[in-house]
């Protein structure tokens, strides 16, 4: 049986139920949502079909700009936090025995499917007055008092660092994983230590992955809904909590719709970027 | 010196991975009703809880009975398109895996969002079966990777020998392509299942209202009163998860899966 281009209609059978189900609850709902970002809205959370561009003219306002600025901050933190922990670790991992490595995957997927809320709930645990880690600091006698480390800019970074990390050492596990060893032999008999090896030899080799790696840690970062609101305080909200704020909370519809259109314009951006710096990397 | 270095590395990463769970587990075997560390006291009926109290226990059928359809309807989705894709010259179709890889690519809040405009504009918002939709097309990228992966490992003179001896695509099917794409079936199954288990802005966007999942449950306990039950369910998650890769990498070639995987997201 060769592969063959589809000869009839019945040849496409396959395909009927995939298709509809992806058109049907993908494609129209996203089309639905884009459609509603043009809509008016009226008082009451109820929404009229119109073309007005009012909902896209409030992301001119200054607070507006702030969350923008401030969710693009946290995500580049979040993606430059993550990438510089993972890839250390992440080349240490491919040079375990396959046991260990296995291991080491299974404890990281299960981690990175943890829910926000739970890894919400276990890090303002890890932080509270009552059972956090400055109860530890007060045996040691570091600290006088326990104190609650949350709600916080440093808890909302280190609770999306948590969640990104497994994410991050799983995107570069194949790159690293498929990476020549000899280059690094090649240092290491050259005589350079293994730290210079590493910085000198591995990551100008990985450098456009490393890239590709850091805008989809942003991207996944971007979407981190539910940590802003449990270890930070509303200051620390992104477009993403913002967008459901408005929608269940607000009832404005149509400002939520316009809010995620924009942040769907961004994802893709970037994600066109980096299909250009992979492709850069083939090239070269 | 470099050997203890490695070793310290990680020491701090598994410490900072484990940490948050190490705490949640010791607040779930508290005595009384508190979240104190280190625990005071020892019980294990915050665990008990899960499963006689009715709120949890609803909380928790509702979010099996939701990531066992919803994966199963994922895997019904990816199964015949990516069979198709493997099976015909058809590049035009290649736009719905396209398709299927979006919604996991985008910030989750966007499918939440238009799946929300939708049902509010179909009129079917809350209802509970518009949930397992939902995280069967949020998660079908799972199953669709996977089974990609596993077509391009079938060795394609097997299919000709058994086609040359008369057998037509359905037999094909059934006695070549089904048994060695199983594994891999399973495995988009059990990632589909695990991530719908936690699964929380879809979920609570389309039936937040209307069906209580557990982690729509926990968040609700965060803000409306804390009880050690939430750790237990975390505990109880975490373990699940753990299982169920587990298995998967006991089964199948772990490190090749998630080797594919990555490479196919953009």
């Amino acid at each position: 049986m060769k592969r063959e281009p589809p000869q009839s209609i019945a040849d496409y059978g396959p395909l009927f139920f995939p298709a509809g189900m992806l058109l049907l609850f993908f494609v129209v709902p996203f089309g639905t949502m884009i459609a509603v970002s043009f809509f008016q809205r009226q008082e009451g959370g109820f929404y009229t079909p119109a073309f007005v561009f009012s909902n896209y003219e409030r992301f001119l306002s200054a607070f507006f700009g702030g969350v923008l600025g401030f969710s693009l901050m946290l995500a580049v933190t979040v993606a430059i936090c993550c990438v510089v922990l993972a890839l250390p670790f992440t080349y240490l991992l491919t040079k375990l025995t396959r046991r260990l490595q296995v291991f080491w995957l299974v404890a990281l997927l299960s981690v990175l499917s943890l829910s926000e809320v739970i890894i919400g709930f276990a890090w303002s645990t890890l932080l509270s007055r009552t059972a956090g880690i400055s109860n530890l600091l007060v045996r040691t006698g570091l600290l006088d008092q326990p104190v609650a480390l949350f709600p916080s800019f440093g808890a909302v970074l280190t609770g999306m660092v948590y969640q990104a990390l497994p994410y991050t050492i799983l995107v570069l596990y194949p790159a690293i994983i498929r990476l020549d060893p000899t280059l690094m032999e090649a240092a290491r008999t050259l005589g350079s230590s293994p730290i210079r090896a590493f910085f000198n030899v591995l990551v100008p080799a990985l450098r456009n992955t490393i890239m590709a790696t850091l805008i989809m840690v942003f991207i996944f970062a971007l979407g981190s809904y539910l940590l802003p609101q449990i270890l930070g305080r509303p200051q620390h909200w992104t477009l993403s909590v913002l967008i459901t704020d408005q929608a269940i909370y607000q009832s404005n519809m149509p400002f939520a719709a316009a809010m995620a259109v924009f942040l769907v314009l961004v994802t893709l951006g970037l994600v066109a970027l980096t299909l250009l710096v992979g492709r850069k990397g083939e090239k070269a | 010196m470099i050997h203890w270095l490695k070793r310290f590395y990680f020491l701090g990463i598994g410490l900072f991975l484990a940490l948050p769970l190490i705490v949640v587990a010791g607040v779930s075997v508290n005595a009384k009703q508190t979240l104190a560390f280190p625990p005071q006291g020892f019980s294990l009926g915050w665990y008990g809880e899960i499963f006689t109290n009715p709120e949890w226990r609803a909380a928790l059928v509702a979010s099996v009975v939701l990531a066992t359809t919803s994966a199963a309807l994922a895997v019904l989705i990816a199964l015949p398109l990516s069979w198709f894709l493997w099976r015909r010259i058809a590049p035009w179709a290649n736009i719905f895996q396209v398709l299927g890889i979006a919604p996991f690519t985008l910030p989750p809040v966007i499918t939440a969002l238009g799946l929300l405009t939708f049902w509010a504009t179909t009129g079917f918002y809350g209802q509970p079966w518009t949930a397992v939709i939902g995280h069967a097309i949020f998660f079908v990228t799972l199953p669709l990777v996977t089974l990609s992966l596993g077509f391009s490992a079938i060795d394609r003179s097997f299919v000709e020998a058994a086609a040359t001896m008369g057998a037509n695509d359905r037999t094909i099917f059934r006695t070549i392509v089904l048994p060695l794409i199983l594994p891999y079936l399973v495995s988009g199954y059990a990632f589909a299942f695990v991530l719908s288990l936690n699964e929380y802005i879809v979920a609570y966007m389309t039936v937040g209202f209307t069906l209580e999942t557990l982690p729509i449950k926990i968040f609700n306990a965060l803000r409306y009163g804390y009880t050690p039950t939430m750790a237990s369910v975390t505990v109880l998650f975490v373990f699940i998860a753990a299982l169920i890769f587990s298995l998967v990498a006991r089964f199948g070639d772990l490190p090749k899966l998630l080797g594919a995987m990555a490479s196919d997201e953009p």
